[in-house]
């Protein structure tokens, strides 16, 4: 289209010809991505909505929809599966409070501590994406298992009975999505304490504020961004994880990703798992909004 | 811990044998001085000299290796920031970026526990003359906003000693002059001691009362901007604060208040009280603006060529080769319109013997003439 459109103005002079062009280019540029985004997000997204009110004609074949604006499909599915969406989102909420403890101190050592060592501990960090994601999360069932390391550590101790497990338990789900998405919360909290001019630090001390005190009313507020930017990275992806859940947990830890998992692939019941699919991506942006506007911070995102 | 004990000592702030030595070269080097209270003191030298790491060492942010700081007479060498009475301004003004114009301000007070700190937030933006902009974020105002609400947010805290590190090396010129009275203004309106590091020996001169001229981690000579500048100690002085026409000579003999003295050949007159160096070999100085052209004052070198000529508006600065093959710079007020001399003219050179100064003749002619003028 665009070629069609430099064509038919041929005739025109040569320099509106060279400005029509250059007003072309942006678009040209943003082409690919457009063709992507619709190609695999629209299309998909209008194809879900629409399976998400599909019906099971009576005395059909398996897997068998047609469309009948079926809104209630919506309740049915979230009021069959209330658990399972409120324990995603405990679970995440867990997960990312704890991924924020861990990657704080790591994420303020690397910035102000580190010296030399800094590019070196931020390949660390970035480290375990150089392997697969599956096999990490594999890895963790070997760790917490009933003969691992851990496990027999805490047997060890008096204050466990000895039939402790920790596989196929929430603490096991928890540490899991912990674990895989805490490269997404230090990244951002680095990148934003690496940020922070030393000199203000200074300045608070200068102006008799002790180390904590410098700590809660300049460093925090001014890592504000990468605290936001972290939780958002390591929330959303954890509340619609299923694979965790599928390795470390149990029938009682399934989250919502686990249910619209088995929806499409075992139970082949593609409007309850478009429905559910939906109503995850509704109540994340709804938390989201609110969580933004809360930290009040939507000006730094 | 919201209500840090800030010691309240008063008095004169003594520098005793400081020193500082990082890994592999000493920043500063037992150094001592004395700043009396409530004067404006600046800290002068080239990029290395020292003068950040001794400012840094006042204000507690850096630890010295050896030496004693004190206020009056108690010693603050090893005490935390948070517990001197001192504040700095520093470089970049290091405000904070999240809050407000008046919260800034009111940051040292709150620290101190301070209940009602409105009317000292007021009265000090009122001192700067910026109490329109209490409720912007500092990103909002201009560098020279920016540089006095710095001023104002340490001064609020009315400690013993202000720093001010480097605190208009971001201001262009025009502004720099304007903030430069206004600093002053500032400073003798709350007469706390101020202590200013600056590379800029002009800003040096026109702020404060005393100069300490640092090089290589040591004073070089310390004084008021007229002493430093009519009686420099040391090459290094004489060519880093202004300009000087430095020439090696040989002391003849030294009679009553005057001492004769050889360069090139020829004898001049140099008065004894202007003499840095008992030795034999000395280097002769003098200004710029003080040697004549085609007069008869009592010091005279004879004829040279000129070989540049540049019309300065206030007065026109020419470089005359003597017969020895050395450039002099000399300054000739235009009071009477420009002079008429041109590049290659043969000028007679001379001056008079009490604007002479000699020093040490074992120096580099050109000590502190090219070392870099940019902030370290």
């Amino acid at each position: 289209m665009a070629f069609l459109h430099a064509t038919t103005h041929a005739s025109a002079p040569a320099i509106d010809n060279a400005a029509k062009k250059r007003s072309l280019t942006p678009y040209l540029l943003l082409l690919p991505g457009m063709v992507w985004l619709i190609g695999f997000f629209v299309l998909p997204i209008a194809t879900l909505a629409s399976t998400s009110t599909m019906t099971r004609p009576e005395g059909a074949a398996v897997g068998t929809y047609v469309q009948s604006l079926r809104f209630q499909n919506y309740l049915d599915a979230f009021s069959a599966n209330k658990d399972q969406f409120l324990r995603s989102f405990i679970y995440a909420g867990i997960a990312t409070l704890l991924a924020l403890a861990i990657a704080y101190p790591l994420a303020y050592m690397i910035a102000f501590k580190a010296g030399k060592m800094r590019s070196f501990l931020l390949v660390l960090v970035v480290a375990p994406f150089f392997t697969s994601f599956l096999l990490r999360t594999i890895a963790w069932t070997q760790i917490l298992g009933d003969e691992g390391p851990v496990v027999s550590f805490l047997k060890a101790l008096p204050f466990f009975s000895n039939d402790i497990r920790l596989t196929s338990t929430p603490f096991a789900v928890v540490s899991g999505l912990t674990y895989n998405f805490l490269p997404f919360m230090t990244l951002p909290l680095y990148a934003s304490l690496e940020r922070i001019d030393p000199r203000t630090l200074e300045a608070a001390g200068d102006l008799y504020a002790n180390g904590l005190t410098t700590f809660r009313r300049v460093t925090v507020p001014l890592s504000m961004p990468g605290v936001v930017a972290g939780t958002l990275l390591t929330f959303i992806p954890a509340a619609g994880d299923y694979v965790n859940a599928y390795l470390l947990g149990n029938p009682n830890t399934r989250m919502i990703g686990n249910v619209i998992d088995s929806r499409f692939f075992a139970i082949v019941d593609y409007p309850t798992a478009a429905a559910l699919s939906f109503t995850l991506m509704a109540a994340i942006l709804i938390l989201v909004t609110l969580y933004i506007r809360k930290s009040g911070t939507d000006e730094l995102v | 811990m919201s209500n840090p004990k800030v010691s309240d000592s008063r008095g004169d702030l003594h520098l005793n044998r400081l020193t500082k030595r990082f890994a592999d070269f000493i920043a500063v080097d037992d150094l001592s001085l004395t700043v009396p209270r409530g004067s404006f003191f600046a800290l002068l030298g080239p990029s290395g000299c020292g003068k950040t790491t001794t400012l840094r060492m006042i204000a507690g942010l850096e630890e010295p290796t050896q030496g004693m700081i004190s206020i009056g007479d108690t010693d603050i060498t090893t005490a935390k920031p948070y517990r001197r009475p001192v504040n700095t301004v520093f470089q970049n003004y290091a405000l904070f970026p999240h809050l407000t114009i008046f919260e800034n301000i009111a940051f040292g007070l709150r620290r101190r526990g301070v209940k009602d700190v409105k009317k000292d937030v007021d009265n000090v933006l009122e001192l700067v003359e910026l109490g329109h902009l209490a409720e912007r974020k500092p990103n909002q105002l201009s560098g020279g906003q920016q540089q006095r609400i710095a001023v104002a947010r340490a001064i609020v805290n009315k400690p013993e000693v202000l720093l001010l590190d480097e605190p208009l090396g971001a201001l262009d010129l025009k502004l720099r002059r304007q903030m430069q009275i206004e600093l002053k203004r500032i400073q003798m309106e709350v007469g706390i001691t101020f202590i200013h590091v600056t590379h800029d020996q002009e800003e040096a001169m026109t702020m404060a009362d005393t100069i300490a001229v640092m090089n290589q981690g040591k004073i070089e000579q310390m004084g008021s901007p007229a002493e430093l500048y009519e009686s420099p100690k040391t090459a290094f002085v004489a060519n880093f604060l202004g300009q000087s026409n430095l020439i090696k000579g040989k002391v003849n003999s030294r009679s009553g208040t005057n001492a004769s003295v050889k360069i090139h050949g020829i004898d001049i007159e140099v008065p004894i009280a202007r003499m840095a160096s008992h030795g034999d070999r000395v280097l002769i100085g003098v200004r710029p603006e003080k040697l004549n052209i085609n007069a008869n004052s009592k010091n005279s070198i004879g004829n040279g060529t000129v070989t540049d000529a540049s019309f300065v508006g206030v007065s026109t600065q020419y470089l005359v080769k003597t017969s020895w093959n050395e450039e002099l710079v000399v300054f000739e007020q235009n009071d009477a319109g420009a002079p008429d001399i041109k590049v290659g003219d043969t000028v007679s050179i001379s001056w008079e013997p009490a604007h002479t100064f000699a020093l040490d003749g074992d120096q580099d002619l050109s000590a502190g003439a090219d070392v870099d003028h940019e902030a370290d």
